[in-house]
């Protein structure tokens, strides 16, 4: 029996001991995002100049240069995913919320979750099979492709649920004004959830900017300007490994200074999502 | 004048619904097409090393001899030692925020952890290099080594790089995962179960442990299995701290190497049968995962009531 009046002090004190105990494993879960932002600050912000905006990289060693080129190069690739990932995606999840069938809706998402597990580094050697080989080049189309598959079933999801959560009247309404339907799905359905498939797109874009396993085997970096998508380009994260696990002392404060770059980027865009649903019942 | 106009046409609806499907399509596409790839580039090692690839621990590329043991080794122990560390944090941590903690901290916290989630793998890998690995090499490794070294999991030189290193980061990559699925599992838990047993005069423990716990066990299986399945294919982040060594070491201060890593290391550079190797390593991880994966959304979905999303 659970009430036990002489016990009674010494179970309020175990359900104390508990909360307290798990109060510890919060801050100990907590603790690697303090510790990380903390030696990215100190690390990356003495080593963030103006020339790490506007210079290539120089040198094994050599003091000075930027990742201009790679900042770059993250846009490019970010673009590329973006024509690849979000009309596949949002029209993707247009099917499942206006015309799929339960049975259909049900396989799709569960084949959603599933891509969504897979590992992204299978991404970059399958690219690599399908596009780089093929081509004989490492490229940028190649790695948007690899970001952009990477991004599809993500929006495709968050695109269904702000779909559905349009009113069912709008479409009622729309439809017995003899409008026809594809119509008042563009413009009626998906005009009324704008924000909610924007703030999808964002946060699958936050998701791939950071991404590195898909890109090392298709875009595979460049320490120079490249303006031709059919070659290799550079980007943030691939500069940021390669970097990391060089010998140089100068590679890796640029590596610091990269990093920070690049999560400022990324909790950029999460900022953005958050003010664009606050108060909104959008789950994110 | 209504009955004077044409019905409109329907073509519109129909490519657009047709177009939209394609669309939603691609998805199973996406999955065939990986699973076809794979196998079409690691047919000839299918071939040439059959099922002994599986088992042989040879990973000599200078006489292109190939056994993925070591990495099929790594990658378990390191997914375990992470699935050790991770999983009472997290399932801690969101008993936590939704049964014990006051209510304006939860809020806080929650967002915390999705930072957590948000950090890239690399940036989290150059941390691990640059902090976390000196940090056990100095600290940790030596007070283990000392009042654990009986044991032969804490023997052997502590050059930092390690499979406990590796574990390590891997935790911290999928405790926002275990933890996020954990607590929409624990909100999910009707509070008509934790009603009932404060009206016994249960305290908050008591609810939690009896009412709470009992019902959503099953979600939180699921939950960590889905962090398994993370670990399983987590790759940059690991690669930079594990040691990267194929052998298999009874040590977790020994270095290892993952299925993932080896893969992220050595397909640029690799001779074509090497690559047909590690292509073929790419399809067992990438069979495994999903496999993996359909077990964790199984017992998800089947979770009563629950409405989970990661």
């Amino acid at each position: 029996m659970i009430v036990n009046a002489r016990n009674h002090g010494r179970r309020k004190a175990l359900s104390m001991c508990i909360s307290i105990f798990t109060l510890l494993c919060a801050c100990l879960v907590v603790a690697p995002l303090g510790l990380v932002f903390f030696h990215l600050l100190r690390m990356g912000a003495s080593a963030l100049n103006f020339d790490f905006f506007t210079h290539v990289p120089t040198g094994p060693g050599e003091p000075g240069g930027g990742m201009a080129n790679a900042i770059v190069g993250t846009v490019v690739l970010l673009g590329l995913a973006c024509a690849i990932g979000v009309p596949t995606g949002v029209l993707g999840g247009v099917y499942l919320s206006e015309f799929g069938t339960a049975r259909f809706n049900w396989t799709v998402r569960f084949l959603c979750d599933i891509l969504n597990g897979v590992p992204s580094i299978i991404w970059g050697i399958v690219i690599n099979g399908l596009i780089v080989i093929p081509m004989k080049s490492y490229s940028a189309y190649a790695g948007g492709l690899a970001l952009g598959c990477l991004m599809i079933p993500l929006v495709m999801r968050t695109t269904e649920e702000v779909l559905v959560l349009v009113p069912q009247g709008y479409r009622e309404a729309a439809l017995a004004l003899g409008i026809a339907r594809w119509k008042t799905t563009v413009h009626i359905v998906m005009k009324s959830a704008t924000r909610g498939i924007i703030t999808g797109i964002l946060l699958a874009l936050a998701r791939v900017a950071g991404e590195t396993a898909p890109l090392l085997f298709t875009a595979l970096g460049n320490n120079f300007w490249n303006n031709d998508l059919a070659k290799p380009i550079a980007a943030l994260p691939l500069q940021i490994f390669a970097y990391a696990i060089s010998p140089y002392d100068n590679w890796h404060r640029q590596a610091w200074a990269g990093a920070l770059v690049l999560v400022a980027f990324i909790f950029t865009l999460n900022v953005t999502v958050r003010f664009l649903t606050r108060g909104k019942p959008v789950r994110v | 004048m209504a009955h004077g106009m044409k019905p409109p046409s329907r073509i519109g609806d129909t490519m657009f619904a047709g177009f939209t499907f394609l669309m939603a399509f691609t998805v199973l596409v996406l999955i065939c097409v990986v699973g076809w790839q794979l196998w079409a580039g690691a047919r000839l090692s299918i071939g040439k090393f059959g099922l002994h690839f599986l088992v042989s621990s040879d990973w000599d590329p200078g006489n292109d001899v190939y056994g993925a043991l070591p990495f099929i080794y790594g990658t378990l122990v390191s997914s375990l030692l992470a699935l050790l560390i991770a999983v009472p944090l997290s399932v801690a941590t969101a008993i936590y925020l939704t049964e014990l903690a006051p209510r304006w901290l939860r809020q806080p916290i929650i967002s915390l952890i999705e930072m957590l989630a948000a950090i890239p793998s690399v940036i989290l890998g150059l941390w691990g290099i640059f902090v976390m690995v000196p940090w056990l090499r100095v600290y940790v490794l030596p007070w283990l080594q000392h009042y654990f070294g009986w044991c032969p999991l804490f023997r052997g030189s502590t050059n930092g790089s390690c499979m406990l290193a590796g574990g390590m980061i891997i935790a911290i990559m999928i405790i926002p995962i275990i933890t996020s699925v954990s607590r929409e599992i624990l909100v999910s838990v009707p509070d008509l179960q934790r009603e009932a047993a404060y009206a016994l005069g249960a305290t908050r423990w008591e609810v939690t442990r009896i009412a709470v716990l009992s019902y959503a066990k099953r979600g939180i299986f699921g939950a960590i299995i889905l962090g398994l399945g993370r670990a399983l294919g987590e790759t940059m982040a690991v690669t930079m701290v594990i040691g990267n060594t194929p052998q298999i070491a009874a040590s977790l201060f020994a270095p290892g190497y993952t299925l993932a890593s080896v893969i992220a290391n050595e397909f640029a550079e690799a001779s074509d049968v090497c690559v047909q190797s590690l292509f073929e390593i790419g399809l067992v991880l990438f069979v495994v995962t999903i496999l993996v994966n359909l077990l964790a959304q199984m017992v998800l979905k089947t979770f009563a009531g629950a409405t989970v999303k990661q």
